[in-house]
């Protein structure tokens, strides 16, 4: 072998620099399987304790009188997540998307939308039990017996989303290109014709993604329904008027029943499972419209 | 004498090859070109007249002194090394400082005689008639339909005449050829150069009178920059160009009039671009008047 003038073989440090690739490789793997063991477990978990309960007369009778008896369903605790969520969306996500676009598209650095920011930040901060106890005093308590609803329950997981959807929604626009926005003036358009016609459409699918979110996040919410929809054994379809229930706080009050009595802890279970395959089949639907709406939209 | 023997005498020694010179000389004009013969009746009809403008940056002068008179149904060129605010001055004609937060504009500009600045101007309007084309193509994220009726739609064009508009802008950008089979593809999957022209086309589609171009080839190569170029010179029979450029050699090919930027550090250190020269592309290419500009375009600085 004779010397060659330019090595352009590794050198001495190639060692060490592949043993720290390795190792962080390593790290990240480990982390990844380390957060994918709880998630999997209590999938598999939640399936096998709540897949032998659940049936078609399990998702469509009502509840039971009293959590002590057997049988019955969770008809009336569906129907309640379902419209208490989509009230509580209906409310926040509009709202919230209008905040955002605030926020970064007319607010920027002003000192109201940096309030307004601040304000966001903290409410995204408070626990949702605390939320469920702010609408309970303003709302249901004035309201004596007639203020347990299923709004008033979407009230409190309104302000739970609220934050969410505003600050995820300010984050996507920030993202849009500002070149964008200049070619849209440049063609003599008005800021509202530019935010609808280019800068909304180009940040949706990740707008649509910050709401899914914060849906996900209050479809569980156990602790704000607990003393602000009250409890009901029919299903009550009418959000605004009478007494709800919902899958979170069955879950609880079954899965906590004295004694631990088995047909109401393999309800909760049942619920679970029910509770986990509604969230995940709204993101499914979600997810798929937002596909095709940025399909058509980008034509690619 | 043949036109490019003619181009390389006038351009000493700035060489351009191509025929078709951008300018036409009372000498060299075909006769049988109609712009010939209405040429005395509407030369130099200013349009835009800027009287000392100066813009700031929060405050912070960017360019200043900047004192030219632009004509319609000419091509006229910014050049000048980096930083001498050459695309300032540019988005300061119709009005795109508006959106830049801390941006002011000193001075006077006019175009047809009223204050562009003026309190009862609405800058939407002023965008509609004077368009713009940015240094990077910043097709929307739509098809290259939507992308050319945007303009038109938004401004309340008839539904049944959008069709007509977007083929008329796409073939006045000469892309026509290339994109008709896939106007409802997404913008993004076409080529630079192309997705640069469809910028032209939607620009066009808003029919504005004016069409300020800031570096429109500087992402691209050389062959679609001559399509470009091509394209500006058939386009100046019916708007007026104003065109920034790194590229002295594209200067001295397409405009009839030239300003010469440079930037300046003053003694607080501060570094504000200036208008040095502005003049017919020919005598500032030849026979420049301040040895700055003879310095840049001999290559000696800049």
């Amino acid at each position: 072998m004779s010397a060659t003038p330019v090595s352009l073989t590794q050198s001495a440090r190639k060692g060490r620099r592949e043993l720290k690739n390795v190792v962080a490789t390593t790290l990240i793997v480990g982390s990844f399987l380390v957060a994918l063991i709880p998630l999997t477990f209590i999938v598999i978990y939640v399936f096998q304790r709540g897949a032998s309960i659940l049936s078609w007369s399990f998702l469509t009778e009502d509840l039971p009188f009293s959590n002590r008896r057997e049988g019955g369903g969770i008809y009336p605790a569906i129907i309640g997540t379902l419209v208490i969520t989509g009230a509580a969306t209906a409310m926040a996500v509009p709202l919230g998307i209008l905040g955002g676009i605030y926020l970064n598209e007319y607010g920027g650095p002003g000192i109201f939308a940096r309030i307004v920011r601040f304000l966001a930040d903290v409410m995204t901060g408070v626990p949702s039990i605390v939320m469920g106890l702010f609408i309970y005093t303003i709302w249901v308590l004035p309201r004596k017996q007639s203020g347990l609803s299923g709004f008033a329950g979407a009230l409190a997981l309104g302000c739970l989303m609220l934050p969410i959807v505003i600050r995820t929604t300010e984050e996507i626009l920030k993202l849009v290109p500002d070149e964008l926005r200049e070619g849209s003036y440049a063609l003599g358009t008005r800021k509202a014709q530019t935010i609808r016609r280019v800068v909304f459409p180009s940040a949706a699918p990740g707008i649509i993604s910050g709401a899914l979110l914060g849906i996900a996040r209050v479809a569980g919410e156990t602790a704000p329904l607990l003393f602000t929809i009250g409890v009901v054994s029919v299903a009550n379809f009418n959000v605004f008027e009478g007494s709800n229930t919902a899958l979170p706080p069955q879950i609880y009050t079954n899965a906590n029943t004295f004694g631990g009595f088995d047909a109401a802890q393999d309800r909760a279970w049942g619920m679970a499972l029910a509770l986990i395959l509604i969230v995940f089949l709204f993101t499914l639907i979600a997810r798929i419209v937002t596909t095709i709406y940025t399909r058509r939209s980008t034509a690619v | 004498m043949t036109d490019t023997a003619t181009a390389t005498t006038r351009f000493g020694g700035l060489t351009t090859t191509r025929e078709e010179s951008a300018w036409q000389g009372p000498d060299e004009a075909p006769p049988e070109e109609p712009a010939a013969e209405d040429k005395p009746e509407r030369a130099r009809e200013i349009i835009f007249e800027l009287a000392g403008v100066e813009v700031q940056y929060s405050g912070v002068t960017a360019v200043t002194g900047v004192t030219i008179e632009i004509a319609a149904n000419e091509i006229t060129a910014f050049i000048g090394p980096s930083g001498c605010g050459k695309t300032t001055v540019l988005r300061s004609l119709n009005r795109m400082h508006d959106i830049t937060p801390g941006a002011e504009v000193l001075g006077k500009v006019t175009y047809h005689g009223q204050d562009l600045y003026g309190s009862k101007v609405d800058p939407a309007e002023v965008r509609r008639r004077i368009g713009m084309v940015f240094q990077k193509p910043n097709p929307f994220p739509k098809s290259v339909y939507d992308n050319v009726a945007y303009g038109p739609r938004i401004n309340g064009t008839k539904r049944s005449e959008i069709d007509d508009r977007v083929e008329r802008a796409l073939n006045q950008a000469a892309l026509w050829d290339e994109v008709h089979g896939k106007l409802r593809k997404s913008a993004l999957a076409l080529s630079g150069g192309q997705q640069q022209r469809l910028c032209i086309a939607r620009c066009l589609a808003v029919e504005p009178d004016v069409i300020l171009m800031d570096e429109p080839c500087s992402a691209l190569d050389p062959i679609a920059t001559a399509r470009i170029e091509d394209l500006m010179d058939e386009l100046k029979n019916q708007y007026t160009i104003v065109i920034v450029t790194h590229n002295m050699q594209q200067a001295a090919r397409v405009s009839d009039r030239t300003a010469f930027f440079t930037a300046e550090v003053d003694d607080a250190g501060h570094r504000r671009g200036r208008l040095i020269e502005y003049d017919v592309t020919e005598t500032i290419f030849t026979h420049p008047s301040d040895p700055r500009t003879e310095g840049y375009i001999t290559g000696r600085f800049g």
